[in-house]
Parts: structure tokens; sequence; C-alpha cells
């Protein structure tokens, strides 16, 4: 495993290794139709993998975070990210 | 509390849980409400073991694995230690799971709501122990199989209310939330932050592993199981119950146990008797 920089926590300096759980998924979300910034499936995202670029509004996805799980392609109202598999795996 | 408005920062990220985990996304919301100035208390259960894989850790605020038993002592301890040093603009939150909280952990809930320190005990319910391999708990419902209540002689008692339980202790605020309704909880959250008390907050989080469905299905079991009416959205606080959300639309309670493979075993009849019950109960 690479070696990572921890990131100091408000009390603990010796602060926190984040885990990197992307290489679980066999499928990435990725965003292809029509997005109104509802920001649903970034609330809904149970690993925080998912963000939004404060200057043009986009959601886009953190790979080493995200395991896969679809819940974001699902609870997207206009149906605007699709799962691509992910060759052998990741 | 809108969606935009919610802070973007991470405080949670990528555990060890399973994907579609919805207790995971409990924790995250939870973080994201009180911010920086919160620390937790977890026992054993699926939080603290996916948080837990030394020196790596998804928790950016200060967390520590607390006895099964004692979730609550802890929490009523450290608020009053943080109220003699003046820290009282310090969170300290509970998070435990249904068996931790239930069965388990309730002397000591009870207690510490007699004590009256302030924090906010957040019960996550799976509904069973799902993190030493899915046994039954107090708040298993009726009709679902776990490894310790196989099919045919599947879990045939009712499930606890908690909610009356803390209740009965004429707490200053407990509630019931849904993961599927993140404002609607993220509004209790808050609110139990902001009273001088203890504060009791019991979340349905479903969980794909122990029930049995597609892991992309996590927010629609969970709004399944409020607009079939097997889980409500209320609060108690000045001595009443009020209904923070009544579903727009209801749906047979048969939709809500076919999409999980813990009810599949359920005959036409056992299903009737349980929408039966739902019914008696809405009136
Ligand atoms: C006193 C004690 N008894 C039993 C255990 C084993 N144990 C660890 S986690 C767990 C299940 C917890 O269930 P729950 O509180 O519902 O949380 P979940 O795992 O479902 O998230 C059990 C039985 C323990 N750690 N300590
Ligand atoms: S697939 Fe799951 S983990 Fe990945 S971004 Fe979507 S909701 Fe998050
Ligand atoms: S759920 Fe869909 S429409 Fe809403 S912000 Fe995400 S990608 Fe955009
Ligand atoms: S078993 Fe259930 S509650 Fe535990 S980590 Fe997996 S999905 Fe979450
Ligand atoms: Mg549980």
């Amino acid at each position: 495993m690479k070696k990572e920089k921890s990131i100091p926590g408000p009390v603990s300096k010796a602060g926190t290794i984040p885990t990197r759980m992307g290489t679980w998924s066999t499928a990435k979300p990725v965003l292809k139709g029509k997005c109104t910034f509802c920001l649903f499936c970034w609330v809904f995202c149970p690993e925080g993998a998912i963000s939004q670029d404060e200057a043009n509004r986009k959601v886009t996805f953190n790979f080493e975070d995200c395991k896969g799980c679809g819940i974001c392609v699902r609870e997207c109202p206009t149906k605007a990210i699709e799962m691509v598999e992910v060759e052998g795996g990741r | 509390m809108k969606l935009k408005d919610i802070e973007k920062e991470e405080f949670y990220r990528a555990s060890y849980g399973c994907a579609g985990c919805a207790a995971v996304l409990a924790v995250r919301l939870t973080i994201k409400v009180l911010g920086k100035n919160s620390v937790y208390v977890v026992p054993a259960n699926c939080i603290s073991t996916v948080s837990c894989y030394y020196p790596q850790a998804p928790f950016f605020v200060p967390f520590t694995v607390m006895a099964f038993a004692a979730t609550a002592s802890a929490c009523s301890g450290i608020s009053a230690g943080f109220k003699r040093r003046g820290r009282e603009d310090i969170h300290v939150v509970g998070f435990s799971g249904d068996g931790g909280t239930a069965d388990i952990g309730i002397q000591a809930l009870s207690g510490a709501i007699d004590c009256g320190n302030k924090f906010i005990y957040i019960c996550y319910d799976n509904e069973a122990y799902m993190n030493t391999g899915i046994q039954r708990s107090g708040l298993t419902p009726y009709g679902a199989t776990t490894t310790t209540t196989p099919s045919p002689c599947f879990e045939n008692r009712p499930k606890k209310d908690m909610l009356r339980i803390v209740a009965a202790h004429d707490i200053p605020y407990a509630a019931t939330a849904c993961s599927s309704y993140p404002l609607d909880y993220m509004e209790k959250v808050k609110k139990a932050s902001q009273v001088n008390g203890p504060t009791y907050i019991h979340i349905l989080t479903p969980c794909p592993t122990g029930w049995g469905f597609p892991p992309d299905e996590t927010i629609e079991i969970g709004r399944m199981a409020v607009e079939s009416g097997v889980w409500k959205l209320t609060e108690f606080e000045n001595g009443e119950f009020r209904t923070t959300y009544t579903p727009k639309r209801s749906r047979p309670v048969s939709e809500y146990l076919a999409a999980q493979a813990r009810f599949r075993h359920l005959s036409p009849e056992q299903v009737a008797a349980i929408q039966k019950e739902i019914d008696a109960a809405r009136d």
C-alpha cells in the first residue's frame, strides 16, 4: 500500500489516515445526462464520494472513495448518472 | 434546512462498511449537522467495526469505542466532564445499534436519561445484530428471519417501541427518523443539539447485507418502510408526540416485504395479518 500522509484532527495531532475504498467497486458512476443540480445524489452517497464544483455546480465523483453501490444512479430524478463497468475490477 | 445549505465538508467518509450501508450514511449526515465540535461514543457494532482499522479511520472528529452496555453512561460522563471544564459547546453523541440500545445498553440509557446530563443518543436501527452475523434483537420486526430465527420458526415477537420507552422517562426531546429522509433527520439532530439535557433519536437504517436487497435499493427500501406505515417519522417534545412527515402516497406492506429476502418465506395470510396490524395502528 502507498504510504499516505495523515490529516491532523481537531484533537489528535497524529490525525487520521483516510481509508481508500474505491478498489472495491466493479462499476463506477458517470454523469451522462442532464443534471439539475438537485444534490440528491450527493446527500444520499453513504461514502461522501460526491462533491459539487463551486464554480460550475457540476457534481463530480471521487473514485478513491466510491464503492459503486449505485445509490446515486437510482436516486437521480433525471436519470443523469449511469453505471459503467470497470474492466477486470479495479 | 435546505440541501444546498448543508455543510459540504465530509467528516466521515469511505468506511469499511458494506456498499450501500445506510448506517454509514447516518453517521455522515449526523456529523455534517454537528460539525467539528462534536465527539462520538460508539460501542461494539457495525459502525465501530467498519471504522477502526488502525491507523486508518473514516472519522475526522474524535470518537471512542465503548463497552457494549455503557454507551449512554459514557456519554453522560463525558458530558459532565466538558461541563466542568466550561466546554458545554461540544456535542457528545452516542451512536449505538439496535442491539446495543434496546437490549444490551437499555439500562445505561435509562440511567443516563435520568441523570439529566446533555448528550444526544442516536440509535441506528438495522433490526438485528448485524456485525456478528445477523442475530435477532429486541428490535427485529415480526416475521423477519435472522440466523437465530431462521424460517420456518421466524421472529414471532413484535418490535419494542423505543420511542415510547424513552418518552416514559419524560426526556426533553426524542424522535424517530429514517435515512431515506435526510432533511427530516438532520433537522431533528439540530433540534436535539439545542436541548440542554439528554435527547434520543432513533433512525431506521436499511441494511442490504442483513435484510437481503441490492445495495442501490437502500434509500428506496427506507422510503417503502415509511410509505407502507411500517415506520413512522415522529417527535416527542413537551410531553407530546407529533408526526413530522406524512407520506404523500401509501403503499401496501406487501411491496416492502417482497423487496427483502428476510421476509420472503411469509405466506399471503401472514402478509395480510401484518397489513391488518398496520391499518389498525393507523386509525
Ligand atoms: C458484551 C458484549 N457482548 C457481545 C459482543 C459481540 N458483539 C459485537 S458487535 C455485536 C452486534 C451489535 O449489534 P447492534 O447493536 O444491533 O449493531 P449492528 O452490528 O447491527 O450495527 C455483538 C453481539 C460484545 N462485543 N460485547
Ligand atoms: S456509487 Fe455509491 S459510493 Fe459511488 S458515488 Fe454513487 S452513491 Fe456514492
Ligand atoms: S441527482 Fe442527478 S440531477 Fe441531481 S445533482 Fe445528482 S446528477 Fe444532478
Ligand atoms: S451489515 Fe448492514 S449495517 Fe453492517 S456495515 Fe453492512 S450494510 Fe451496514
Ligand atoms: Mg443492529
